[in-house]
């Protein structure tokens, strides 16, 4: 049960974290100085949620690693993260579908774990509920000026969207481990997620006037069992360098 | 010219208060302005609500009218409760 | 300072006996602290100092989120990532305000932007420097927000209310901003390993002369000084400030147990102040021209930003007037 537990904290942290890390390659860089804002707002609600998943794995692992270790210090193959999240930012059509897909999810799950048997995960769920209704709001109606905006942003949107959707397959795929907690009550109706999850899709790309694609199917990679695409290597060689050259050091 | 519109954002910081003009934002509609609002003058806790309107649609007296405008109620002392002298046996009113 | 030799189209400053009415009524209005509201008549000379002065600042604001934004993706902690999130999301903000202020005196952002990205704009010429490892992260928070904090503080009382009420929300903002960045310098020398600590005196090395040129100029050299201080958009001359940094700093700098490279730098107690070496002016009017080490890198990165962006604010356009079109209809 516990070695259940700990992978699945892992799942919401790493996501969370490199969601975050995806978000900061924008910092400077944003198509407004008002989406600067926003973008590193999103980004520093998924950091502080990231540590909060790892603080209560490490605790629970009790191998002496803490959040900043499993952070900074694990390979790619032990990084449990969501494959769509992982994926390289393009340009702000594929981030802004990354991040609603993402957020459609993430608050599908949150709804789950405020509910959960565990009081930890309750508390921890109900704080970042709150932020990610806020960002699911955010990047949904960006798919919908991109979607119905000028032809060229409904071009880039409907360009992007291949690029992203058969990392989708991950977010309404349950697996075992998922399973056995759902039923012991630690986490939410996983049908229900995945409902809840293509209902939004299917409502905001509706107003976006986008279509919406045939459901992804599986595909031999999966970012839950630790088996990733390329980037996710590179963008932890760049977030892990300094733990990593400095094993120890304190910063 | 700017792209986007430019909104006057007003803030509550706290309930029973009246909101209070704090800057200004751009945004492609009231939504966005609400939002860039949000994230530009609340990020520490400073609201409870805010308002934003389009720069372009607000009236502002003018400096030049400050005396015919303002000047004229300086003088109604009456309108103030310290006007009224009371004996004291009348007590707090 | 994060603006730095802001031109004032004034050669001479006039008395109050040469002004026309309306200008001497401004100025008294000035010389009895009085503040300039954005719709109260002021000398075109006045407004455009201001617009220049703002404008800025503003882009120092966000030029200044490039050179911390170098190391965001790989920042060492959880907890120094978030607090460095938290600081250039800041700098944004920071931007966005004095953008603000600026607009209210008739000047168009996205015109003033222009300007930066055609490199007819100033800004700081600190953030043309690099930022070369963790240490910079640090340094930057300690020397170059510190320096900026000392001038930031004496505008509070700058005379035009925009500006100065956007200056009063900043250093609340900012107070947390020095203090990030010392505490990151203090932790690597008192808890960090030898290559740590030479990071942080290799920073400081760097980043040093950079910081006390912020303050622009000697005064004598400051040919715009005199009419800006008489606006009282300026309240204090360049040198008074940047001793006063210098004043503060160099104590915490012996806390750190590091350096200066200046070996002029000591105590002088008949002044009541620190005596520093000759700065380089060159390299500052250098870098100010543009040929500093990350000049063309970083208005560049603002430029790609902005003309990348701009079919993303085109669809927002289009998507709320087919909104409002529905609503309409």
């Amino acid at each position: 049960m516990n070695a259940d537990l700990i992978q699945y904290l892992l799942r919401l942290g790493d996501s969370a974290m490199v969601q975050a890390q995806r978000l900061c390659q924008w910092c400077g860089r944003a198509p407004a100085l008002e989406e600067e804002l926003a973008l590193m707002n999103v980004g520093l609600d998924l950091v502080g949620q990231a540590r909060n998943w790892l603080e209560y794995a490490a605790e629970l692992a009790d191998d002496g690693r803490d959040a900043d270790h499993l952070a900074f210090r694990r390979d790619e193959r032990a990084y449990r993260n969501l494959l769509l999240v992982e994926q390289p930012n393009g340009d702000y059509a594929v981030t802004i579908l990354k991040q609603f897909f993402y957020d459609a999810w993430h608050f599908a799950v949150l709804q789950g774990l405020v509910r959960s048997s565990d009081a930890r995960i309750q508390g921890i769920a109900a704080k970042a509920l709150k932020e990610v209704t806020y960002h699911l709001r955010r990047s949904g109606e960006w798919v919908e000026r991109l979607g119905d905006g000028t032809e060229e942003s409904r071009q880039r949107m409907i360009a992007a969207l291949p690029l992203v959707w058969r990392y989708t397959v991950e977010l309404v795929d349950a697996d075992a481990v998922e399973q056995r907690l759902f039923q012991a009550g630690v986490i939410g109706n996983l049908q229900q997620i995945a409902l809840d999850w293509q209902a939004q899709v299917e409502a905001t790309f509706e107003r976006a006037t986008l279509p919406v694609p045939q459901a992804a199917s599986h595909f031999y990679l999966s970012g839950r069992q630790g088996v990733h695409s390329e980037h996710l290597g590179l963008l932890l060689a760049e977030m892990q360098s300094l733990p990593r050259a400095y094993p120890d050091a304190t910063w | 010219m700017s792209e986007w519109t430019l909104f006057e954002v007003f803030v509550r910081s706290k309930h029973g208060l009246n909101h209070k003009h704090v800057g200004s934002v751009h945004a492609a509609d009231a939504a966005m302005a609400i939002e860039n609002a949000r994230e530009l003058y609340t990020r520490r806790n400073e609201g409870v609500s805010l308002w934003v309107v389009p720069s372009a649609l607000i009236t502002a007296s003018s400096p030049d009218e400050k005396d015919p405008l303002f000047a004229p109620s300086e003088d109604k002392i009456y309108r103030h409760a310290s006007f009224y002298e009371l004996p004291a046996e009348v007590g707090h009113m | 300072m994060y603006a730095q030799l802001v031109e004032t189209g004034v050669k001479r400053l006039k008395t109050l006996d040469e002004m026309s009415e309306q200008e001497r009524a401004f100025q008294e209005r000035i010389d009895a602290e009085i503040k300039i509201e954005a719709r109260n008549w002021m000398p075109e000379a006045y407004r455009q100092t201001l617009i220049r002065q703002i404008s800025q600042h503003a882009h120092s604001e966000i030029v200044g989120m490039l050179p911390e934004g170098n190391w965001v993706a790989r920042a060492p902690s959880l907890k120094r990532k978030l607090q460095l999130m938290a600081k250039i999301q800041d700098e944004a903000g920071h931007g966005l305000y004095l953008y603000s202020a600026m607009e209210t005196l008739g000047a168009d952002r996205d015109t003033e932007i222009n300007k930066l990205h055609s490199g007819k704009a100033k800004y700081s010429s600190i953030f043309n420097y690099p930022t070369l490892s963790w240490a910079d992260v640090g340094a930057v928070g300690w020397l170059v927000d510190g320096a900026a904090i000392v001038n930031q503080v004496v505008l509070q009382r700058t005379s035009y209310g925009p500006y100065s009420r956007a200056m009063i929300r900043i250093c609340k903002e900012e107070s947390f901003h020095q203090r990030q960045g010392y505490e990151i310098l203090l932790t690597m020398m008192r808890e960090g390993n030898q290559a740590q600590k030479d990071m942080v005196q290799d920073a400081i090395n760097r980043l040093w002369w950079p910081s006390l040129m912020m303050f622009g100029p000697s005064d004598e050299h400051s040919p715009n000084s005199a009419q800006s201080m008489a606006w009282k958009i300026k309240r204090q001359s360049n040198d008074e400030l940047r001793q006063r940094f210098i004043d503060q700093t160099v104590p915490q700098l012996e806390l750190l147990g590091c350096t200066a490279p200046d070996p002029e730098l000591k105590w002088n107690a008949e002044r009541g102040h620190y005596d520093f070496g000759q700065i380089q002016w060159d390299e500052f009017y250098e870098v100010l021209k543009g040929n500093g080490p990350c000049n063309q890198e970083r208005v560049a990165t603002r430029r790609q930003a902005i003309e990348d962006g701009a079919w993303v604010r085109a669809a927002a356009v289009a998507h709320a007037k087919k909104k409002a079109n529905k609503n309409a209809a």
